[in-house]
């Protein structure tokens, strides 16, 4: 029996089709498996199925009730359920109190703590967890508090149980306990919706799974018929279709950084280097440590191991500072969070990292700062009628060229990109891979973060691939291909 | 074609209203009082508004840097009061050279306001709950020092800086002026003037930028304190009597001046020319009302409605741009 169905599911967002005519039936009691690279589509429907987005066509069914769009509200009281990564609880309250929380049960005005106790120890018995109803929420670990979150929602009677990649924050022994809650609310006929990436357990607790890819339902097989090759197969499947501007021969024999047994910020023994001219990109998934590692090179995080030579020389950047000072920059992720700085003019932004080269006695020189933004504004072809603008006021392309000069400017040897295309269009995508190609061509080395496996596929001469805070892979360009790159991020 | 010259035109005229809409304010205020009053647009009143003025312009501007940094110092009104009472005590009870007097108290303000930035950069406690405590603990050194009662009686040669004049200006004014446009060359020309809008706007991009944020921190806020440890010896000289009252509240008076002056409550927003209309706003509000005979409690109803709208004003800007 179906319980959950959804129809032609689209969701449109400017410039994206986030899901493209989705169709997915899910069947009680069974464990269903979402699986797809990052930006396949799984978020959004799980937000169109907890009714944080509303689809712009199709229908979801809930035990035959048909819906065109969700509520919270109405998802909640059609039984279904979400944990989400990041927890909702209050750390300060206690675990029969999270659980309870704005449904507490109460003897007139006054909350009854023993009944909430009671009921949740209740619930966790049926799962045999070892939970004190009393505890402050606080104090339990992250694998506990999933639990909590577990408890909470079979409260609120849920049918369906969305997990988003619920065992990426556990220890193998907590995963190992989520399995078994998992197998036993397969058992008392809860449909878990099961995100994740990881193959083995995917394998293990799941009956279906339905692979997308770029929006679009690709395939739903039965686990018990389908193989881990074959799934990711399905996964990344597709035939680059996107081409990169062509880049002169420019790598040199001489290495510009050599990274060995770098640790700290989460990440572990990381070892590579980068040639002169060369474009090293890194791969792997969301929180596999390649921003982190990105950090620790340019002195924005605090290494525990390891060494950096640049040019042969010994680095040790401790802020982020000394890393400019010695020829890294870092062109970072988050742009509005970490890059830009919105109130200010493009001319301030340009000249952010170099103010203090083109002062003298504390004054800024304005004309050598002036003319340091039109010239960038000109190389890197910044939209925009002048540099007195306020960057806030261009478009996410433009902005990020902004940063970008802002980097240029302090004459790097190494430029550390990290999702440099990332919600930007088409058109600024391609001049900033051209950008890439002319600075590697002058010499310089580049360090590429993509989640877009065909980017970083496109853009790379070699390839180290992280997973778990760990190199897992690496690969040169003759060898490039989907799979293999896929099977290292993904390798638990 | 002419059509779009007039668009330009029409956006340009926003945009000046915009950033300038302040002066209007400015003068619609003084039209008013001249129109009240027939004693306030007469030379020498309008000298004393400048004079009244002067202690709060100068404290302002370090007032607004901590402001673009995205924080406050509420300790600067106590800082006031500290500096009259040692400076007052260094001078009778010491019989301390002025000079030497004013260098020690000024050096003392400074580190107060370094304490302050230091707190703040490496414990990041909220700076709203770091200089309130800052203005208690001051403020009851201020009573410790003086026992609660005025210490006067200074040397001729200190009256000048209070009292003096330079040709029609009074010092005070002349101090105020320079001070002012310090601020001004450090935020539109010194790049670690830059530096406090970057801080204030984005301390995370700031920090990737390679700016050395605590170190911002410690700068702007020990300026801070030295602007005010100025404005105390204005106030000083002027009154020639050091009291525990001598910058009572006034903290939230230089507070009003820079967000009427249009210097964003959450940072990285403003500048030190509509800081002076911010100061001249309060300075011509307070005397016209005084020449209307407005109580001081009503004055009081006026002045935290004042601070109120403007810090409204600044919010309602944000909302819309967000």
């Amino acid at each position: 029996m179906n319980i959950l169905e959804l129809k032609n599911i689209t969701k449109k967002y400017p410039g994206v089709i986030a899901l493209n005519d989705v169709s997915i039936e899910f069947v009680q009691g069974e464990a269903h498996a979402l699986v797809g690279e990052n930006g396949a589509g799984k978020s959004t429907l799980i937000k169109s199925c907890t009714g944080a987005v509303k689809p712009n066509d199709g229908s979801i069914v809930i035990d035959g009730e048909v819906f065109t769009s969700l509520t919270p509200q109405i998802s909640e009281a059609h039984g279904i359920g979400v944990i989400y990564q990041e927890f909702n609880l209050v750390g300060e309250l206690s675990v029969a109190e999270n659980i309870f929380l704005g449904r507490a049960i109460r003897k007139g005005l006054v909350i009854n703590k023993k009944a909430m106790a009671r009921e949740a120890a209740a619930i966790f018995e049926q799962f045999n967890i070892d939970i004190d109803p009393n505890e402050l929420v606080s104090n339990l670990t992250v694998g506990y508090q999933q639990l909590v979150e577990i408890a909470k929602a079979l409260s609120q009677k849920a049918r369906i149980l969305i997990m988003d990649e619920p065992s990426a924050p556990l220890t193998s022994a907590e995963a190992e306990r989520l399995y078994q809650v998992v197998e036993k609310l397969k058992a008392k006929g809860v449909t878990v919706i099961y995100i994740s990436h990881r193959m083995e357990e995917i394998f293990r607790l799941t009956d279906r799974i339905t692979v997308l890819r770029d929006g679009q339902k690709i395939a739903t097989v039965k686990t018990s018929e389908t193989n881990m090759d074959d799934l990711v197969k399905l996964m990344v499947g597709r035939e680059l279709k996107e081409t990169y501007p062509q880049r002169k021969a420019c790598i040199s024999d001489e290495v510009l950084i050599e990274v060995k047994n770098l640790s700290g910020n989460g990440v572990n023994d990381i070892s590579f280097e980068i040639r002169k001219g060369e474009v090293l990109g890194f791969a792997g998934l969301i929180g596999a440590g390649r921003t982190e590692t990105a950090e620790l090179l340019f002195g924005a995080a605090k290494r525990t191991g390891g060494s950096v030579r640049l040019h042969g020389k010994e680095v040790h950047p401790k802020t982020p500072r000394d890393a400019i000072d010695s020829g890294i920059a870092l062109v970072p992720e988050d742009r509005k969070g970490k890059g830009a700085l919105l109130d200010m003019t493009i001319r301030s932004n340009t000249s952010m990292a170099v103010l203090e080269r083109i002062s003298n006695f504390f004054t800024i020189d304005l004309k050598e700062e002036k003319r340091l933004a039109e010239e960038y504004k000109q190389s890197i072809r910044i939209k925009t009628p002048s540099v007195e603008q306020k960057i806030k006021n261009l478009s996410g392309g433009n902005q990020q060229k902004v940063i970008i000069a802002r980097w240029l400017a302090s004459k790097p040897e190494l430029v550390i990109f990290d999702e440099p295309t990332r919600g930007i269009d088409v058109g600024a995508k391609s001049e900033i891979y051209t950008l890439v190609n002319s600075l590697v061509e002058a010499g310089k080395s580049v360090l590429m973060i993509s989640s877009e496996m065909e980017e970083v596929m496109g853009m790379s001469d070699r390839i180290v691939v992280l997973c778990d805070g760990k190199i897992s892979g690496s690969l040169d360009r003759k060898d490039f291909n989907q799979e293999t790159i896929m099977n290292f991020a993904s390798q638990k | 074609m002419g059509h779009l010259e007039n668009l330009k035109g029409t956006a340009k005229a926003v945009d000046f209203a915009k950033q300038n809409g302040i002066y209007i304010v400015l003068f619609a205020l003084i039209g008013f009082f001249s129109f009240a009053s027939e004693n306030f647009l007469v030379s020498h009143n309008l000298m004393n508004v400048a004079r009244q003025v002067s202690m709060l312009g100068i404290a302002a501007v370090g007032f607004a840097f901590v402001l673009l940094l995205g924080g406050i110092d509420l300790s600067v009104g106590s800082v006031i009061t500290l500096v009259n009472v040692v400076c007052g005590w260094f001078m009778v009870n010491a019989g301390m050279n002025p000079v030497l007097a004013i260098f020690i108290t000024l050096t003392m303000a400074t580190l107060i306001g370094f304490a302050n930035g230091w707190i703040i950069a490496n414990i990041e406690m909220p700076p709203l709950i770091v200089t309130l405590a800052m203005m208690i603990i001051i403020e009851g050194v201020a009573f410790l020092i003086s026992k609660g009662l005025p210490i006067y009686g200074f040397p001729d040669s200190f009256a000048v800086i209070g009292q003096g004049y330079l040709g029609p200006i009074p010092i005070p004014v002349v101090i105020m002026i320079v001070i002012l446009a310090i601020g001004a060359f450090i935020l539109n020309k010194t790049y670690f003037g830059r530096y406090f809008y970057a801080v204030g706007g984005n301390e995370e991009a700031a920090k990737l930028s390679g700016i050395k944020v605590k170190n911002v921190k410690y700068l702007v806020y020990s300026l801070s304190g030295f602007f005010a440890g100025v404005a105390g010896i204005v106030i000083l000289s002027r009154t020639n009597s050091a009291t525990v009252t001598a910058g009572k509240m006034l903290e939230l008076e230089i507070l009003t001046a820079c967000v009427l002056g249009g210097v964003s409550v959450t940072g990285g927003v403003g500048r030190i020319s509509n800081v002076i209309a911010g100061v001249l706003i309060l300075g011509v509000l307070s005397n016209g009302m005084v020449l209307m005979n407005v109580t001081e409690f009503t004055q009081m109803v006026i002045k935290g409605s004042v601070l109120l709208i403007a810090v409204a004003f600044d919010c309602l800007q944000h909302r819309k741009a967000s």
